[in-house]
């Protein structure tokens, strides 16, 4: 048994030292000012906030979202409130909580991407940035970047060159071979790599025989994902020496151990924060608790620890 | 007092066929929901269904609380299942809310199907300002809570579908008639409204043609109910916004069709 002052949670991801594994998933935490009302947001890893693009976005019309089993399709359309308004309106508060905030962000081309990690570099209080790679490329008929290898490649070494700060490159699932995207991100300068983003997927109401959301084709996400990102980030693990994030489905600290054995040396809770808003809390607990009855010492231990 | 709570069920009976009202006991005090304000139930601790559902505020009974819901799928086919003594987890109160300052004269409430639930709560707050309540149904059977809204001293002006009850054809046609006929003065008049989508859609274009001023309570799929996931927007003059945060409630004049 391990008592639980020598228990070590804390993991690197490039330069950034978290505290613990547990962090949150872009997209379904906000800014981190919601949830402060349910959860100690000092007791979190990291806080990754809502994909930010240069300018604010409206996103998608209604219906963006419909509940599928054990998961949901949203299609919100990159909805955000601009980088600029990020940083006067949001980062204030984020700087009062001692938990590192990785910013998320998007373009629509590979200028607009180095703009937005510039931009985002100079802010105070942006401790890392991660891209997100599944996004259309305007100057390629609206393709998405991360599903061409040759494509992820220049929009990565374009931010790298960029910015100074930890790069985290959020693989898209939609791909045949994720541990050769994972390669290319690593090559380009990344960091770590984060996994899975949402699967596309669609839900048909029969009676009306029309698609159930408005954008037709959506991102699945929710425990419906967890065995498909826990094979994408063993893959991963494999194919690359820089860290990997895990995350797609996880609503237990049981699924946040899979993702670390699997090769995760941090996780992020997504959609689980929409079931209940203390879930990173109870994920977090579980981990400890877990490490204690394993006598587990350090996290980094059973990183990577599935024995095939 | 937390927004995350659990309450154990005093009653949970079917009204009517697929129309159930569940009666509360929060374990913890919990802030006192204003009428348009909605709780997320979870129904179950499975992952499927894995989001909670939303429901409004039908009675508040000093601590306690009632809902009204209609069994229309998975969650709220287990919900109905849910016996007195059981525990569920509940997020809430959330949303807007109607806003109770109303400098007009006279208040004329519309309820169409389910939305009696919000309107009722509206209503027993407002019943010494003797507002017109419209209730619009398929049918009479599923015309829920005649008596205690008759109790309150609030007789319903009731159209149905099938003409059951009332008159016969859609509740916006009868408000339409009495409008032309009874109310000079249609700026002393606010009005609050919910119901389903061609109901509220019909009464904005009425409350558009006459200038009469007026919110209604929309509804949306949601996921989270705190305003993180953007997923349950509508459209408005100022662009989307959130049926969870900035609304339920919205004047109707924002509202885009």
């Amino acid at each position: 048994m391990a008592d639980k002052k020598s228990i070590n949670l804390t993991v690197m991801i490039g330069k950034l030292k978290l505290k613990n594994p547990v962090m949150t998933a872009s997209g379904t935490f906000g800014y981190g000012d919601e949830y402060a009302e349910f959860i100690d947001l000092n007791r979190l890893g990291a806080i990754v906030v809502k994909g930010l693009s240069l300018k604010p976005k409206e996103g998608n019309p209604p219906p963006r979202i419909v509940e599928t089993p054990s998961g949901m399709l949203n299609a919100i359309g990159l909805q955000n409130i601009g980088i600029n308004n990020f940083i006067r309106n949001k980062l204030p508060f984020l700087r009062t909580v001692k938990t590192p905030v990785i910013v998320n962000f998007f373009g629509d081309s590979i200028a607009e991407y180095v703009r937005a990690a510039e931009k985002l570099s100079e802010a105070d209080g942006v401790h890392a940035l991660e891209m997100n790679i599944s996004c259309p490329n305007k100057q390629a008929g609206w393709s998405i970047f991360g599903t061409d290898p040759h494509v992820t490649s220049k929009v990565v070494s374009a931010v790298r060159k960029a910015t100074e700060k930890t790069l985290i490159v959020k693989l898209s699932p939609n791909v045949t071979d994720i541990g050769l995207m994972a390669r290319v991100a690593e090559d380009a300068g990344a960091d770590a790599v984060s996994l899975i983003n949402t699967l596309t997927g669609m839900a048909i109401d029969i009676k009306t025989r029309r698609p159930r959301l408005a954008n037709i084709i959506g991102g699945l996400s929710g425990p419906a994902v967890k065995p498909v990102a826990v094979r994408m980030v063993w893959q991963c693990y494999q194919a690359v020496r820089i860290p990997v994030i895990g995350m797609g489905g996880i609503v237990s600290p049981e699924d946040a151990i899979e993702f670390i054995l699997a090769g995760a040396s941090a996780v992020a809770v997504g959609t689980g924060n929409f079931i209940r808003p203390d879930i990173t809390m109870d994920v977090l607990n579980g981990i400890t608790a877990f490490m204690k009855t394993e006598g587990i010492k350090s996290i980094n231990d059973i990183k990577g620890g599935v024995q095939c | 007092m937390s927004r995350l709570f659990k309450a154990s069920i005093i009653e949970n009976i079917q009204l009517v066929k697929n129309h159930y009202l569940i009666t509360l006991h929060p374990l913890e005090k919990i802030k006192k929901p204003k009428p348009g304000n909605f709780f997320m139930v979870a129904v179950d601790h499975n992952l499927y269904p894995l989001l909670r559902r939303p429901i409004s505020i039908h009675r508040w009974l000093n601590g306690d609380f009632q809902l009204l819901y209609r069994v229309a799928g998975k969650g709220t086919s287990i919900l109905s299942r849910k016996k007195p003594g059981d525990i569920l987890e509940i997020l809430g109160p959330l949303g807007n809310g109607f806003p109770l300052k109303i400098n007009s004269a006279h208040i004329i409430l519309v309820a169409g199907g389910l939305g009696v639930a919000p309107m009722f709560a509206l209503a027993e707050l407002l019943k010494k300002r003797n507002p017109a309540l419209y209730y619009g149904a398929r049918t009479k059977k599923e015309l829920l809570r005649i008596d205690e809204l008759n109790a309150l001293g609030l007789d319903p002006i009731i159209a149905t579908d099938d003409g059951s009850s009332g008159e016969k054809g859609n509740i916006v046609n009868v408000l339409k008639r009495h409008i032309a006929r009874h109310l000079s003065s249609i700026s002393d008049n606010m009005l609050f409204a919910c119901g389903p989508e061609p109901m509220l859609k019909a009464l904005s274009l009425l409350a558009e043609k006459h200038g009469l001023q007026g919110y209604m309570a929309l509804e949306q799929h949601m996921a989270c109910g705190l305003g993180t996931c953007l997923g349950c927007v509508v459209k408005t003059t100022k662009g989307y916004r959130r049926v969870c945060k900035e609304g339920p409630v919205f004047p109707i004049e924002e509202i885009v069709w």
